[in-house]
């Protein structure tokens, strides 16, 4: 179990990756809270498959307009700017590479990039949405999971045993232990949780490590 | 009068069994619960849905499913039906699951009349195996295939009598691609305005798209907001 105050943490620590003028698409579940922790004024524009650029904050039942969610089926609101379009424009936006940055969950990640968080066989088999274009076409594309799953077992592997939503797409690797840049030589740990080893680390992660000599920063 | 303005048994008693229907709407936004409901009430069976969700458990397509009327589903997911996800995985349940734009473009194209497009989403995935590949410039790429239907069935915020739409906020999604995808298009509007009242720099889909048009008296309460 993740403690609810390591989850806090790792939430703020991807909320560093969104920077002014950037076109952002955020995965359900988790990645979506990381826009609670971008500042307010900060330009962006944050995109939502069902069609809006320019998504606002969630809003809460009373205020909701029936026909204004993002995709995860949260009611949103709307900002100064925001646009509406049908669905072919907003993957349009995405396959055109106008999306700057992606957050997206994952079940696995390889070493090389490989990311699988669309379905587990027998288990999990809800359709794959947008999955595969944000990961696939995303100019960068990031995760933010687990470094663990349910059973203790690492979610950063040498390969995916689960069918893969895009090859050698992922960018880097935000974990509740972690922060892990992928690169053409294999993973590079960047940085390390607040009361978390190293050694843990290497325990909790099944594929191999690049570790510089030098003291990594905490998050 | 225009004689594109029918009741609603009308609207939807043209639809047989086997037919091959487009539903717009992501969610709630933008889903016609009330052509779908005649539906139901109809009874076609041996349909296929093209949509991009299976909505929730008790609404909309989730009351065709669990009326043994769905041969066949053509989506992006079904993650928020459970109904849609045991049929599919007992095996009495067709889905065809396509990434969401992808599903788009698809239904894009065979509104445009054109006749499939190359593309590299997903060529490393599960969902590639039987599509065909071409090299082109040294690139490998799928084809996929345009999608149309028999029948699309529309939720319009506002339409005029000649077919002029307007859809509301996220309800766009699915439904101008779809209004030009089918052979016989379906609308449901929820305000019927007088010819002219709508501007035609705000019209999304142009009326020589739409067959006919259903003025909904009011809302049944799918159309509301979902306390989750």
């Amino acid at each position: 179990m993740v403690s609810s105050d390591a989850k806090q943490r790792l939430i703020q620590r991807v909320s560093r990756e969104i920077e002014a003028g950037m076109t952002v698409n955020l995965g359900i579940g988790l990645p979506t809270r990381v826009i609670d922790h971008v500042d307010h004024d900060l330009p962006i524009c944050l995109h939502s498959e069902n069609g809006i650029a320019g998504v606002g904050p969630s809003v809460a039942y009373g205020q909701a307009d029936r026909n204004l969610i993002d995709a995860g089926g949260s009611y949103v609101s709307i900002q100064p700017g925001t646009a509406f379009f049908d669905s072919a424009v907003s993957f349009a936006l995405v396959r055109g590479g106008r999306l700057d940055l992606t957050v997206l969950g994952a079940f696995e990640v390889a070493m090389n990039g490989d990311l699988a968080n669309w379905m587990i066989p027998g288990l999990f088999t809800p359709g794959v949405g947008g999955a595969m274009e944000l990961a696939q076409k995303a100019r960068r594309v990031v995760i933010m999971m687990t470094h663990c799953d349910k059973q203790g077992r690492s979610k950063i592997v040498r390969e995916c045993r689960l069918p893969i939503t895009a090859s050698a797409c992922v960018d880097r690797i935000y974990t509740d232990l972690a922060v892990i840049d992928i690169v053409a030589q294999g993973l590079i740990l960047r940085e390390i949780a607040k009361g978390i080893s190293l050694d843990e680390v290497l325990a909790a992660t099944e594929a191999p490590l690049q570790v510089s000599d030098n003291e990594l920063p905490t998050f | 009068m225009s004689d594109k303005i029918v009741d609603i048994e009308a609207a939807i008693a043209v639809i047989g069994d086997g037919a091959t229907i487009m539903i717009g709407g992501f969610g709630v936004p933008g889903t016609p619960f009330c052509l779908l409901d005649e539906l139901v009430r109809q009874g076609p069976k041996g349909l296929t849905l093209i949509k991009n969700d299976a909505n929730e458990n008790g609404m909309g397509v989730d009351h065709l499913l669990l009326g043994n009327q769905v041969e066949k589903l053509i989506v992006s997911h079904i993650g928020l039906n459970s109904n849609a996800i045991k049929l599919m995985n007992e095996g009495r349940l067709e889905v065809e699951l396509c990434p969401q734009g992808i599903l788009a473009e698809r239904i894009r194209n065979a509104a445009a009349g054109l006749f499939g497009f190359l593309t590299d989403i997903g060529i490393d995935t599960t969902l590639a195996q039987d599509k065909p590949r071409f090299e082109i410039d040294g690139q490998m790429l799928l084809l996929e295939k345009p999608l149309r239907a028999d029948f699309a069935l529309i939720h319009a915020a506002h339409a005029d009598p000649l077919g002029n739409l307007i859809y509301a906020a996220a309800a766009q999604n699915f439904n101008p691609l779809m209004a030009m995808a089918a052979n016989h298009v379906i609308v449901e509007t929820e305000n019927l305005t007088e010819p002219g009242d709508l501007s035609p720099e705000a019209i999304h889909t142009p009326a020589p798209f739409v067959d006919r048009i259903v003025e909904l008296p009011e809302l049944t309460e799918d159309y509301g907001v979902v306390r989750r």
